[in-house]
């Protein structure tokens, strides 16, 4: 039996050391205490991730990035280009459609990880995250339908107005303003959205993917984070 | 410019709508729901390739 101790991040003589009294050096130690680099970046994950269940977050991820891309070209050419020509059609194709399977995926994730209780284990602000991202993207892809500029947008517009207004917000958030709608939706709203989502799969990264609801004991990642007690109490009470 | 407008106005229709009672979805938002709920179930059906070989 070994009795040398390795170094953790709350001993680590960088962090806890010299270095510790500036925001900084504080700022470090909360880093490597709550994302070390072998959480944000693990080599291994425990047996039931081998899953289709586990599958559909990535998925919504990945269908993000192909927004954010597909969105960065449009915005490099603009209206003109991308309702015209040819090509211009089909990056603006690629952009609904990546959309359609972004929440698509997302909302299988969300009814998978309702019916799984992920907020259980301290995980309560990664669903928490999970949900704003939700609310946010719907109110992104809605500033979308305004931006098609077309009969169909024009109808969705006037009919949110009168939401809109009789909710007390329609003067500062203008849906009959195509050009304050742009705004939010090439900067503000991907911003949130962007952010939301980062947070969220940092907090995942962070605490760990959810077990399953009969997740053994003797699981890989319950192994080696807690005990096997301190593991069963968290997957019989939370 | 009749040009330009036509392609940037592509026709519109409505689209297909179904009805049953007073239930009213269109055809697009009925296959969108119905892709989701298979897609749900397959992930909790389908074995996962390769899983019994990962850790």
């Amino acid at each position: 039996m070994s009795t040398v101790k390795e170094p953790t991040p709350a001993t680590d003589p960088d962090v806890a050391g010299t270095s510790a009294h500036t925001w900084t050096g504080k700022s470090r130690g909360w880093f490597l205490n709550h994302l070390p680099p072998d959480k944000l970046l693990p080599e291994d994950q425990p047996s039931y991730v081998a899953s289709w269940a586990y599958v559909f977050g990535m998925g919504a991820v990945a269908g993000l990035v192909f927004v954010i891309a597909s969105g960065f070209v449009l915005a490099l050419n603009g209206p003109q280009w991308y309702h015209v020509s040819s090509f211009g059609h089909f990056v603006n194709s690629m952009h609904l459609w990546s959309v359609e399977l972004f929440f698509m995926f997302l909302v299988v994730h969300l009814w998978i990880k309702f019916w799984m209780a992920a907020w259980r284990g301290g995980r309560i602000l990664t669903w928490i995250t999970g949900m704003v991202s939700f609310l946010v993207s719907v109110v992104t892809a809605f500033t979308g339908y305004l931006l098609q500029t077309n009969f169909d947008s024009q109808w969705i517009a006037f009919q949110a107005k009168d939401a809109l207004n009789a909710v007390g917000v329609g003067a500062w958030f203008n849906v009959a303003n195509v050009g304050q709608i742009f705004m939010w939706h090439i900067t503000l709203l991907p911003l949130a959205v962007g952010a939301v989502v980062a947070l969220h799969v940092l907090l995942v990264r962070a605490h760990g993917v959810v077990p399953p609801l009969d997740a053994a004991e003797t699981d890989a990642q319950l192994r080696e984070t807690t005990p096997p007690k301190l593991a069963r109490g968290r997957i019989d009470h939370e | 410019m009749r040009g330009l407008l036509s392609a940037a106005s592509p026709a519109i229709s409505q689209g297909i709508y179904l009805s049953w009672g007073a239930v009213s979805i269109q055809l697009g938002n009925l296959i969108v729901i119905v892709v989701m709920l298979v897609l749900f179930i397959l992930a909790l059906v389908l074995p996962f390739p390769g899983g019994k070989s990962r850790k």
